[in-house]
């Protein structure tokens, strides 16, 4: 087990270090960060000067060589627009972000999970169709589409709910339902594809023959094993969330990471666009390992050798 | 030894040939499974839309008058036949716009899956079939790939580079193929296994002669699969930048756009956002359709 | 008959397939006395496992089940509710399944799987239920049974997982135990252990034992008697040692050819085999079920015949040679013309 995590770290480190090297000669390769910072209506000299001054005129490896030090301080560089450190903006968006994710994700296992055993419970029958209805919806609505409408109707029409900001938790059920519906569909779906393997398993025959409660053979014997992949899909699913909550954060004008990154995006603010987008990755790389720390416990095959 | 005697009841009959014959089955199997007949049927319909949407639109979708703006559409009280989906706060032909919208959604959709495609595929199953180092390193790049926020990265790069039609097909198409990557490399590996394969090379054959003869038709189902499944992804997350403003320029007439133009009168007049998001939601939710009713009517299990 | 721990008559199950309905299991009667292996034979597909699933009222959701009647101990299971029925397996009647690979959950120790049958069906938990399940270990052979307990399935043998099944399956006493194919999947050498246990375990709990197999040679070493299952139906009942000696119905002769017995067979002739296949049991019968699978010049005067006596209100099934518990069935009149036995008078119309 502490073999197997040690190496998974390993991997997660690797991973992080090649999405900062992608990310950062894709920025560099993508636009002049010395024109972007020296600002409309620049010169030439003016421009010639940021690029010396800020190192921009080094070769990219020199470049990103110089910045990975100082990011593995903590150091993310110095907002071109704002002026402050870089870290200390992320820091202070992320917490907006994090709880948008993770009632986004807490949304989608509340809908997900229940639909996808009860579609794997009844299969081919009136409750299976509207799981699968339900799945196919979330996939095909886009969640700026589904956001605005439910702006429209909740915010709008029946002023259940505020259409903006971030001041109480009702803020959050929105965005939170708007985003978290499109991770939906891939969790309902491996929770019934994987309860309808384990129901027709060997193990929760002989669990019958046993004699158990239904209900001890469900939870007990099935769920467990049915929502071990589940819960991979669903570090996942948080971080493709969080990489998405730009659309979202923009719609809902939540001040998080996503609106940041929007809001850096129209400032061609190079520093903070590669901080975001490295601090997202992160976040992600974190979470699927330790998905699979949790996998590997709730695994005796892979916990214990 | 002993003589087997063939009554004429067991002799099938020619209609049960037919009837058990491979393509039947897959036609009658396709025919009979609803989400893919009205998925294809309706995709079909936005398909032939797009391609005759100079002779379908009942106005030019870049012609502005200012003077009839925010027209409502038909069904709507103050409606006209004149502008059937009413008009944008330029007094544009809505419905216009969106037929040629289904061009951009649809030209954008194929091309970013054309591209990842054939990234994800040669990488998927090369992964695959190579196993070891080769399948570690691609590995560790699929890994890497799903690490990074794809709306992100597109959006940043976009800004950067400038946004034009064509640099988004090519952001999204070298951005999205880890699902074809992933569902490719996992096929490949279960193919890889067969004996007809071993068989193939105890025969002697090429490795590219394997992988193109032996290996491809047996994965070719789920990478028809995968591929369908992609255009929609690719249509949303293109609707995603457009509404952003960084995807499909104005005057352009994408979907997405159309929503993120639209938004400022949503309040006041909801069918401004409606109309093309109903429109972006059938074409995806059709792709999918499709692509789901393609997995189930090939599937293996399927088969008796 | 207090001492028929299991009585079913006329079991069938119908499963909905997409050509039509699959008559699985077609009106079998059965009965296991206490004390007594009954040994059910058959080829694959011949029902007999939704058999036993249909007893333990474990059939797939799909399958029908229609049966006359079905007493555990001479009480009728037949109007129990699933909840009444939970009460029983496990408990009055237990399982061993086929595949001791996958039918442990790989997610709970041995202890924790073994432990729930005895809260469930005794109210034991705790120590008293631990200590319970390290005797049940013992008794069936593991060594040392506390460190087992503590095991995961994977890390064990196929072996032990099978032993650990008969131990769970013991652990509240029952009165009928079904196994289903238990060694098939088990090296030869430890299926001899594990049959040589049964039997044991079998005479030791006073307990009836419904052992499903294939294999001719298991029914000889662990059979008190034997019914032969053919496409859904019992062909032929009775003592193993009659059956062994007098094969009546012309499907258990086929069986026996197919045995090789060491100095009985003639080694430069090849092993028998029954040619053709199981009929699909889809629809309807429209001629004999056995069609096709005669032996060549089987159905002739070289053929041992037997006399066979009718049973009272029993379409084609015979007592044979007045044995009082050797009966013979076949599907039709072809076949019981075409195996050449003579037929007691009663039979005459």
């Amino acid at each position: 087990m502490l073999i197997y995590a040690i190496k998974r770290l390993g991997v997660a480190f690797l991973v992080a270090l090649a999405v900062s090297l992608v990310t950062f000669t894709l920025l560099r390769l993508s636009g002049d960060p010395a024109a972007a910072m020296a600002g409309e209506g620049a010169t030439q000299e003016d421009i010639e000067y940021v690029r010396t001054h800020y190192g921009f005129d080094q070769p990219i490896p020199v470049q990103y060589y110089n910045w990975l030090t100082n990011a593995v301080r903590g150091d993310l560089g110095i907002s071109i627009y704002l002026k402050t450190p870089v870290a200390d903006v992320i820091f202070s968006r992320a917490p907006t972000t994090m709880t948008l994710g993770l009632c986004a994700l807490t949304f989608a296992l509340i809908l997900a999970i229940p639909l996808g055993v009860l579609a794997a419970m009844y299969p081919n029958t009136m409750l299976d169709r509207v799981a699968l209805t339900t799945a196919v919806i979330g996939q095909a609505l886009p969640s700026f589409f589904f956001g605005l409408i439910l702006i429209i109707i909740f915010g709008v029409w029946l002023r259940w709910l505020p259409i903006s900001g971030h001041a109480s938790w009702l803020n959050f059920i929105m965005p939170s339902i708007a985003l978290g519906y499109y991770a939906t569909p891939a969790i309902m779906r491996l929770t019934r594809a994987g309860m309808m393997d384990v129901l027709s398993s060997d193990y929760i025959r002989t669990a019958r023959a046993k004699g158990l409660r239904p209900r001890t053979v469900l939870f007990k014997h099935a769920l467990r094993n049915a929502v071990i992949p589940v819960v991979s899909l669903s570090a996942v699913q948080l971080g493709f969330m969080l990489g998405g909550s730009i659309v979202i954060e923009t719609i809902f004008s939540l001040n998080g990471l996503g609106s940041l990154a929007w809001q850096s995006i129209q400032r061609s603010d190079f520093e903070i666009m590669q901080g975001i987008v490295l601090s997202i990755a992160s976040f992600y790389i974190i979470l699927t390992f330790l998905a699979d720390m949790l996998n590997a416990f709730l695994d005796p095959r892979i916990r214990v050798h | 030894m002993s003589k087997t005697t063939v009554t004429d009841d067991q002799i099938p009959s020619a209609e049960k040939i037919i009837a058990t014959s491979p393509l039947y089955l897959l036609l009658n199997r396709s025919v009979r499974h609803f989400g893919m007949t009205i998925g294809g049927g309706v995709l079909l319909v936005i398909f032939l839309m797009a391609i005759f949407a100079p002779y379908l639109a009942p106005h030019d979708p870049y012609d502005f008058d200012l003077a009839n703006k925010y027209i409502s559409p038909v069904w709507a009280a103050n409606g006209s036949w004149e502008h059937i989906l009413g008009t944008d706060g330029q007094g544009r032909d809505y419905l216009s716009r969106i037929i040629f919208g289904a061009q951009v959604s649809l030209l954008i959709g194929f091309a970013a899956m054309l591209i990842s495609g054939v990234i994800g595929t040669a990488l998927g199953v090369a992964a695959g079939y190579f196993g070891g180092r080769v399948d570690m390193v691609i590995t560790f790049l699929i890994t890497t790939r799903l690490a990074m926020p794809v709306i992100l990265v597109a959006l940043a790069v976009v800004a950067l580079v400038g946004s034009s039609m064509w640099i988004v097909i090519w952001v999204l198409g070298l951005l999205i193929w880890d699902r074809f990557a992933v569902v490719m490399r996992s096929t490949t590996q279960q193919v890889r296994n067969m004996d007809y394969v071993a068989s193939a090379q105890a025969l002697g054959c090429s490795t590219a002669r394997i992988i193109m003869s032996e290996i491809m038709p047996n994965i070719v189902n789920a990478l028809i699969v995968v591929a369908t499944l992609e255009v929609a992804h690719a249509v949303l997350l293109e609707a995603a930048l457009s509404f952003l403003g960084l995807g499909v320029q104005p005057p352009t007439p994408s979907w997405g756009l159309m929503i993120s133009e639209g938004k400022g009168m949503m309040f006041f007049k909801p069918w401004v956002i409606a109309i093309p998001g109903t429109a972006l939601f059938m074409l995806v939710l059709c792709i999918n359709l499709l692509g789901d009713g393609i997995r189930d009517v090939t599937a293996p299990e399927n088969r008796n | 008959m207090s001492d028929q721990v299991l009585n079913v008559e006329k079991l069938y199950v119908d499963i909905p397939v997409s050509e039509g309905i699959l008559h699985a299991v077609d009106g079998i009667s059965l009965h296991v006395n206490r004390g007594e292996t009954l040994c059910i034979v058959g080829e694959s597909g011949c029902g007999k496992s939704l058999t036993s699933l249909a007893i333990m009222d474990l059939l797939p959701k799909k399958a029908v089940r229609k049966v006359n009647s079905l007493e555990l101990c001479g009480e009728s299971i037949l109007e129990c509710t699933e909840q009444e029925m939970s009460d029983i397996r496990g408990n009055r009647m237990g399982m061993i399944f086929q595949e001791p690979m996958t039918s442990l959950n790989p997610s709970f120790t041995v202890e924790n799987q073994m432990v729930e049958t005895l809260s469930r069906h005794r109210g034991v938990t705790g120590q008293e239920a631990s200590n319970l399940a390290v005797q049940m270990l013992e008794r069936v052979g593991i060594e040392p049974a506390t460190q087992r307990l503590r095991q995961y399935p994977h890390q064990l043998s196929g072996g032990l997982r099978q032993r650990v099944m008969i131990a769970m399956t013991l652990l509240c006493n029952p009165e009928l135990i079904i196994a289903d194919e238990p060694t098939t999947a088990l090296d030869v050498t430890i299926q001899a252990q594990i049959l040589r246990l049964l039997r044991e375990l079998q005479s030791d709990f006073k307990m009836g034992l419904m052992l499903i197999t294939h294999d001719m040679g298991v029914v000889a070493s662990v059979a008190d008697r034997v019914a032969v299952m053919y496409a859904g139906q019992v062909v032929e009942e009775g003592p193993v040692l009659e059956i062994f000696d007098n094969p009546t119905h012309p499907y258990t002769r086929g069986l026996m050819r197919c045995i090789p017995i060491p100095g009985k067979i003639d080694r430069t002739k090849p092993l028998g085999t029954i040619p053709g296949m199981v009929p699909s049991l889809v629809g309807e019968f429209s001629r004999c079920r056995f069609d096709g699978r005669w032996e060549s010049g089987a159905s002739g005067s070289s053929v041992k015949t037997t006399s066979l006596a009718p049973l009272q209100g029993k379409n084609r099934s015979f007592s044979v040679d007045e044995s009082p518990k050797h009966f013979v069935h076949f599907c039709c009149d072809d076949c019981l013309h075409k195996s050449g036995h003579q037929i007691g008078e009663d039979l005459a119309q």
